[in-house]
């Protein structure tokens, strides 16, 4: 990677660091890198849960373009046609030593919502779907997506609480996934559970690039 | 432009004002095209339709003096993505803001970047 000259402005600058403290960066002719990761699933999987496990999540506001496809799905009645609606998305962001900030966005899992997608996933490191056993169906228009665009990605399983376990080998028939296609199980709830989730993806993204 | 009165009614209820009414309408961003980690920082140039700068438009150059990513400008402004989008190209197009990159913008991010990542991440 070429080296951009130090910028004299950022010399002063400041980042929190994760866990509060403050770290100067300025010395760094890299710093200031930010790199994103997408975490797709359907509602209710735990997207906020697993962002919130390793990082200060943050809402985003965005806004949705109601279409006459979506107004088949929600209630619309009584509402003007072409109106749009916030959606609430959340963020979660870790800031390293070494001045790159890796940013966590969760985005919601139906297929009205890829008009998002296309524009997040652009440079992005990759994406985790984040599936749940007892609703599988919910990951297939999510691991479409990836896969039509390569987009580097892998299957994260949210092992709830009483939820039945499952063999991998059975989860990835399920899914139809490719056979390069991690599946790792995980407790959203857990930091170094997700630690494990990014750290598989991250790897996955390495290997596919080089391959 | 003036900026439209606004009204509250609580501070978990927002401004009482269309959010399009903050962009003179405006939907798309003129110009630059802006990713949700494109760093933005202040150029610290003075533009002649600074004095007609909105509220949002002064508190985001503002912000911008440390570098900041859309993604952050936008929570901390509490504002539709489009709407800081709009705003900020608008900052942009005024040599007020400008990108903070290190590599060309790419589809992915170079290996070495995600090697350093990667590390990053165990280091946790």
């Amino acid at each position: 990677m070429t080296s951009a000259p130090s910028d004299p402005r950022l010399a002063d600058s400041t980042m929190a660091t994760q866990n509060g403290q403050e770290a100067t960066v300025g010395e760094q002719s890299n710093a200031h890198i930010a790199l994103k990761i997408l975490i797709a699933g359907g509602f209710g999987v735990g997207k906020t849960t697993l962002v919130g496990a390793i990082s200060e999540v943050r809402p985003l506001r965005t806004e949705e373009q109601l279409t006459d496809a979506s107004t088949g799905i929600d209630d619309l009645s009584g509402i003007d046609r072409k109106s749009t609606t916030t959606v609430a998305m959340d963020f979660g962001r870790i800031t390293f030593p070494d001045g790159i900030t890796l940013y966590l966005f969760g985005t919601p899992g139906q297929e009205r919502f890829w008009f998002m997608w296309r524009d997040m996933v652009y440079g992005a490191i990759g994406a985790v779907v984040l599936a749940d056993t007892r609703r599988l169906a919910d990951s297939f228009s999510a691991i479409d997506f990836f896969e039509h665009r390569n987009t580097p990605f892998i299957v994260a399983v949210n092992c709830f609480d009483g939820a039945k376990r499952h063999p991998v080998d059975k989860i990835r028939k399920a899914l139809d996934l490719a056979p390069e296609t991690p599946v790792v199980m995980c407790d959203v709830r857990q930091r170094d559970s997700v630690k494990n989730v990014l750290t598989t993806l991250v790897q996955h993204a390495l290997n596919t690039d080089t391959r | 432009m003036e900026s439209p009165q606004e009204r509250r009614i609580g501070p978990a209820a927002g401004p009482l004002v269309r959010p399009y009414a903050l962009t003179g309408g405006r939907t798309r961003p003129q110009g630059i095209r802006l990713d949700l980690v494109t760093v933005l920082i202040a150029t610290g140039a003075v533009s002649d339709e600074q004095a007609r700068m909105s509220r949002h438009q002064r508190r985001l150059l503002e912000l911008c003096r440390t570098p900041h990513t859309l993604a952050d400008l936008t929570a901390e402004m509490n504002l539709p993505l489009g709407v800081v989008q709009v705003l900020l190209a608008d900052l942009h197009r005024q040599g007020l803001v400008e990108e903070h990159r290190e590599a060309p913008l790419a589809a992915r991010p170079d290996p070495l970047l995600l090697k350093r990542v990667l590390d990053d991440l165990r280091a946790l």
